[in-house]
């Protein structure tokens, strides 16, 4: 879209974006200026999305012989109307960067030195080391018979920063390859909150979106750091804070979020399901009293509070030391976890609408949390006791019918091995007050990166494929399409456009079976093993970002062969030299540098957190010879078609029938059509997953991705700014999974016969033959005529208080982080029963390591700094790597602000800057003082700023329902360096 | 009409996207910096630093706050710079900020040295005397002018939380006395518009819930005696002896000498019982 600036001027006055920033200039512009000269720069035209976190702002470039000269944000975007984080100005030095490699480089066994090659023979080399490797190592049957067809010898990582439709062919080109180690950024950032939230609710993402924050009465940030992580989406928090949403902000550390609180409570790390449950306990305990103040037919009825539960169930209230029933010693058997059945009730589900059943739901879950009263939840979490009862009398008030909740969290409510039922308890909390579908309400749970939803759900995770849960790669036992029960259209149209004309039967068995844990730990653990020989990691830096990251750093060493797609000489791919301190002689993994293009040179869609999708164009030439990710893969694939033709064993028949006709180079706009899905008999675009049939007569890529790139066009390149809600949906921009609906579960925003619990706030409503407003959450009409409820992921539509899905108990119970100073208040049972270790080194002991350590990320540097550590405004603002203590630690320890120090935890030792403030304060938990100190992790040892990296100190345990390391709470010491 | 940008500290929350955003128009470096026990940097002004944001940590009713102040060039209309400049390079624009045109600054410092605000940045060689000073030009630099060209200035563009906003002044008065009595009656009883009065009118109004001490700011910034003398008496007077070059260059040197110590001591003209951090 090339416009001029006049143009673009109109354009922006058009929108309502525009109005805002533009209507106070328009009477400026007819002002004579005393010494007006022309600008040397344009302002900009082009529009692109911002490539860091997951707001997914918008952002105009200027492009002057192929080179960008300008970036700001993009007026008409209704998310970020213009304006950008210190991140996001900073895209011009992205793009006018000195460090971008730009020509592909290889490095031999035992070399010392890169050597400069072409694309040709780089494409050539690694595509045959791809080869030889698979066939090598590949399993067409395994010895019970089964056909798998997979190889566990290559991996891929990465990543959560391409285009959707890179990361959906990088994921069909995996696949067919037969590699089943694929996992990306989202494991360990925040799968704990998919877990949980698909647990409660039915689905993973945030259900709501950014603007819709401005509609809360009431925004509780648990968890994590919306200001500065996020830091545009703060705008929306700012608007409701200016018309009187209270804002509340429970972490650890006083951050710039909390600056900007209202209320603000400090709790030890590791201890937020204790915080929690003492709010859910006061809430069960308020609506005892004063039911007229909650939503009572909401929790009756669109939760299974009523559903009556296996009289043998027991828990943690029942005095089995903090743990449920089923205990074998080791797992749990979860059979008595289970509705209790009555075939004279509809579902076949016992229930009791008057909540009183001692086996109700409801009940259960009041005795569960009776024991998290406000002193033990002082005790465990050493909060001040009087902010604590203000939040609970704050955040419960959103339980009325009319007002509405928010609960934003992000990775630190997600990494640490209680990470799912952390975001479990958010989940219950948000159901008890009705907060869930409705406007200004949801579980926010916001993914770190710009496309980090948009990636991960084209199957860059072990246990999906595009299209996630119900679309999940077979398991070994999974022999045929059928196992797919309601989902197989989705499987087979999946099917029908990787394998064309092939019979879905047939070329199910082409896709690799999964035969165990292929998830980012066991990944490594599996390099580390000798079991996995070659790497491809695209925009991923697990030397940075790992848990135990001098482990990832010896785990890469026994690689036969790593591939790295990046823009820069990042610290993965520079492993093996001196600034690792490697001894590259000692070093035989040849390494490929692939040089990729930026977001800001290339076109596609990217899915923000709020799984809104929009289409970035591209705006200056990709630097010297390098080249788009989707350039990059097809090219591989071509190559690897290449020598597979005519081979017949190794299930080359995956590779060599695989469709792959994008052009040379590649038309992105043909695979984002491919995804979207076609009528095989007439060839037109789908419109909507409703399309799919499972006899193989429609191809689609991605089912959730159905009706993005329809016969009307590309409906993610939408701009319209107008917004006929009146509640900020702006449906005709961009164009949000699934069929455009902007808040999930919006039939809970109703009540039985379709009218909004909330008349100044609908989101949608019955106007007697249809619903008005958002695209309803499923098209019934309402629940009194169709009996068909809200949470239509959930198998009886009601959002699940209680969760028997998860290994690790039904109900949220407090255990201690696997490494903590202090025993658990709550039961005998320290840490997560069913806790997963990957971690051959030892554990820290509070005698030698008594101090509590979290790890964060901040406004100027996004992740592991492979990108913000290049760019010299940014380094200015944060130039080193540091670590905040308490002042009373600092004097304990006697070190002063901008000290050199040294930390150490049982795993390893880094050195950082002192940051000595009054933000941190050591908790004093029954008498003892806890201290804590925070570390970001956005450090390493390349770049323009060096540093160690926090990862160094932190271990390789998992939450056992995703692996989802601890971060967020280990062992360390410090001292002055 | 006269226009300003109104700062509203309380809703900053220190993304520090403007102080990018000013050097991404304005085509300023990066400042090699070293972490001092802060977030704070770079520690001060710099030629390349235009506007920067300060952290401060306070403890008030024993509960920690963080204060964010935006430190720029203030555009006063009782501006000391335009006054002692001899070359014209500083003027107010007729929106009534002050505005700077870099091809006619001579680099005689003059602006840096009586700046109540201590905002001109001068990187000077102290023999030959030739430098440039470089401040926030409100982005009406010749060639990259925004205001004319229809734009805002970019450091209000790119703020997330409209805690920056450019407009009429009157208009923006009239919005932060409003915002001023919100906050007071919210309790922060010291709330204050900095920059209504002060020096005539200050171009650049802080919108803070506490007293300008707690946040750097000089509570009665003066146009200083001598800079008044400066620009009556002895500047005409060396026009009419025909010794400017002679008397510049001197003053060039004590000035210099002057402003490098100033660079050696930072904050020499802001009292706060705050902690930087």
């Amino acid at each position: 879209v090339e416009l001029n600036r006049r143009d673009f001027l109109k354009l922006s006055v058009a929108g309502t974006g525009g109005l805002l920033l533009y209507g106070i200039m328009e009477g400026d512009k007819a002002l004579a200026f005393s010494r007006q000269m022309p600008l040397k720069k344009k302002v900009g035209e082009r529009t692109t999305v911002c490539p860091y976190c997951g707001v997914g702002c918008s952002a105009i470039m200027a492009v002057e012989d192929s080179k960008i000269t300008n970036i700001e944000g993009d007026p008409d975007s209704p998310i970020n109307e213009g304006s950008l984080c210190s991140k996001g100005a900073s895209l011009y030095q992205v793009a006018n960067n000195q460090y971008r490699e730009t020509n592909p480089k290889l490095r031999g066994a035992g070399a010392t030195e890169w050597t400069e090659t072409n694309w040709d023979d780089a494409i050539a080399a690694l595509a045959a080391r791809i080869k030889e490797t698979r066939d090598a190592t590949f399993v067409e049957v395994d010895k019970d018979g089964n056909i798998v067809n997979r190889t566990e010898a290559i991996a891929s990582i990465g990543s959560v920063f391409p285009n959707s439709e890179e990361a959906y062919l990088m994921s069909k080109m995996l696949r067919a390859l037969g590699i089943v180690f694929i996992e990306n950024e989202a494991r360990i950032c925040v799968s704990a909150a998919i877990a949980a939230d698909g647990e409660t609710v039915g689905r993973g993402p945030m259900s709501n979106h950014w603007i819709d924050l401005v509609n809360s009465d009431c925004i509780m940030v648990i968890g994590g750091n919306i200001a500065e992580s996020f830091p545009v989406a703060f705008k929306w928090v700012t608007r409701a804070r200016n018309k009187g949403t209270k804002i509340i902000h429970v972490d650890p550390r006083f951050t710039r979020t909390s600056a900007k609180a209202d209320l603000y409570a400090s709790v030890r790390p590791g201890t937020d399901i204790a915080f929690v449950g003492g709010i859910i306990r006061y809430v069960l305990d308020d609506m005892e009293s004063n039911p007229g103040n909650y939503n009572m037919t909401y929790v009756r009825e669109y939760t299974d509070a009523p559903f009556l539960i296996n009289p043998d169930f027991a828990g943690p209230a029942d005095t089995l030391n903090g743990l449920f029933s089923g205990w074998d010693g080791s797992k749990y058997d979860n059979k008595t976890w289970a509705y209790q059945s009555d075939p004279d009730q509809p579902e076949n589900i016992k229930k009791d609408p008057t909540l009183t059943d001692s086996h109700c739901v409801f009940q259960l879950l009041r005795k569960h949390f009776a024991r998290y009263t406000d002193d033990k939840v002082v005790e465990i979490t050493g909060t001040d006791k009087s902010t604590f009862q203000e939040i609970c009398r704050t955040y419960a008030a959103t339980g009325q019918r009319g007002k509405a909740g928010a609960v934003v969290f992000s990775s630190s409510a997600c990494q640490r091995t209680m990470g799912t039922q952390t975001v479990r308890t958010f989940g219950i909390l948000q159901l008890l007050l009705a907060n869930m579908g409705v406007a200004g309400g949801g579980l926010d749970g916001i993914t770190g990166a710009v496309n980090g939803l948009g990636c991960t759900l084209q199957g860059l995770v072990n246990h999906w494929l595009p299209g996630a849960d119900s679309v999940r790669p077979p398991s070994t036992t999974e022999q045929r399409v059928s196992e797919y029960g309601a989902d197989k259209a989705r499987l087979t149209s999946l099917l029908k456009a990787w394998y064309g004309d092939i019979d879905y039967n047939t070329s199910f068995n082409y896709l690799p079976k999964r035969g165990g844990d292929y998830s980012w730990q066991p990944l490594f653990k599996a390099i580390e093993d000798g079991v996995t020989k070659g790497l491809i990691c695209w925009g991923i830096n697990p030397v940075v970002s790992g848990p135990n990251s001098g482990s990832i750093l010896q785990a890469l060493q026994k690689l036969d062969w790593i591939a790295v797609i990046d823009l820069w000489e990042t610290e993965t791919t520079a492993f093996w030299k001196p600034a690792a301190g490697a001894n590259p002689t000692e070093i035989n993994t040849e390494v490929f540098l692939l040089p990729a293009a930026h977001s800001l040179e290339k076109e596609g869609s990217v899915c923000n957190s709020s799984r809104w999708n929009q289409w970035r164009y591209q705006g200056a030439t990709p630097p010297g010879d390098a080249k788009s990710d989707l350039w990059i893969i097809n090219k591989l694939v071509l190559k690897l078609k290449e020598l597979y033709a005519g081979q017949t064993g190794k299930n080359a028949a995956a590779i060599t029938h695989l469709t792959w006709e994008y052009g040379e180079p590649p038309d992105v706009h043909l695979v984002a059509k491919e995804m979207n899905g076609y009528d095989l008999k007439t060839g037109t675009l789908l419109t909507s997953p409703g399309n799919l049939k499972d006899d193989g007569t429609t191809s689609c890529g991605n089912w959730l991705w159905c009706g993005m790139y329809t016969g009307d066009g590309n409906m993610a390149a939408r701009r319209d700014t107008t917004d006929p809600s009146s509640i900020g949906l702006f449906p005709g921009w961009g164009w949000a999974w699934p069929l455009n609906r902007r808040i999930m579960y919006n039939r809970a925003s109703v009540d039985l016969d379709g009218t909004p619990w909330d008349i100044a706030r609908p989101v949608i409503a019955w106007d007697g033959s249809q619903w008005v407003g958002d695209v309803p959450d499923g098209g019934w009409p309402p629940v009194s005529e169709s009996e068909k409820y809200p949470f239509i992921m959930k198998s009886q539509g009601r959002g699940c208080l209680f969760g028997p899905g998860r290994p690790d108990g039904p109900f949220p119970e407090h255990y201690e982080p696997w490494e903590s100073p202090l025993a658990n208040y709550m039961s005998p049972q320290q840490n997560n029963p069913v806790i997963k270790s990957w971690e051959t080194l030892a554990r820290g002991n509070p005698t030698e390591h008594p101090i509590v350590a979290t790890t964060n990320r901040m406004v100027e540097h996004l992740h592991t700094g492979a990108i913000t550590r290049r760019l010299s405004w940014l380094v200015e603002m944060m130039p080193e790597m540091f670590v905040e203590l308490s002042r009373e630690l600092a004097e304990e320890k006697g070190i002063k602000g901008g000290d050199t120090v040294i930390i150490e935890s049982a795993r390893g030792s880094i050195r950082a800057k002192a940051v000595v403030t009054a933000r941190l304060k050591p908790y004093r938990v029954n008498g003892t003082t806890v201290h804590y100190i925070n570390l970001p992790w956005n450090w390493g040892y390349m770049g323009l700023s060096k540093g160690d990296s926090g990862n160094r100190l932190t271990a390789r345990m998992g939450d056992p329902n995703t692996g989802i390391p601890e971060f967020r709470g280990f062992l360390c010491n410090m001292h002055k360096g | 009409m006269a226009k300003a940008i109104l700062y509203d500290s309380t809703l900053c929350t220190a993304c520090r996207a403007c102080q990018v955003a000013c050097k991404q128009w304005n085509n300023n470096d990066g400042v090699e910096t070293v972490n001092l026990g802060s977030y704070e940097n770079p520690p001060e002004l710099t030629p390349e630093t235009w506007l920067k944001i300060e952290f401060r940590e306070v403890e008030r009713e024993g509960k920690v706050g963080w204060l964010f102040n935006r430190r720029a060039c203030m555009h006063c209309t009782e501006a000391v710079c335009v006054r002692v400049c001899p070359t014209g390079a500083l003027t107010h624009h007729e929106l009534g900020f002050v505005t700077y045109d870099k091809d006619l600054c001579s680099g005689c410092g003059y602006c840096v040295d009586f700046c109540p605000f201590n905002v001109p940045r001068s990187d000077r060689n102290l023999i030959t005397g030739l430098a440039k000073m470089d401040k926030c030009t409100f982005c009406t630099t010749p060639g990259f002018d925004r205001l004319s060209a229809g734009y805002e200035p970019a450091c209000v563009k790119s703020c997330p939380t409209d805690a920056l906003k450019y407009g009429d002044r009157d208009e923006l008065v009239v919005e932060a006395r409003q915002r001023v009595q919100v906050l007071k009656t919210e309790g922060h009883t010291n709330a204050y518009l900095y920059g209504e009065e002060e020096l005539g009118g200050l171009h650049v109004m802080y919108v803070l819930d506490d007293s300008p001490e707690v946040y750097g700011l000089p509570v009665h910034p003066e146009v200083p005696a001598a800079a008044i003398a400066w620009q009556d008496v002895i500047q005409p007077l060396g026009w009419a002896v025909g010794g400017l070059a002679l008397i510049g260059l001197g003053l060039n040197y004590l000035v210099a000498r002057k402003a490098k110590m100033t660079r050696e001591l930072p904050d020499k003209k802001e009292k706060s019982n705050a902690t930087r951090s």
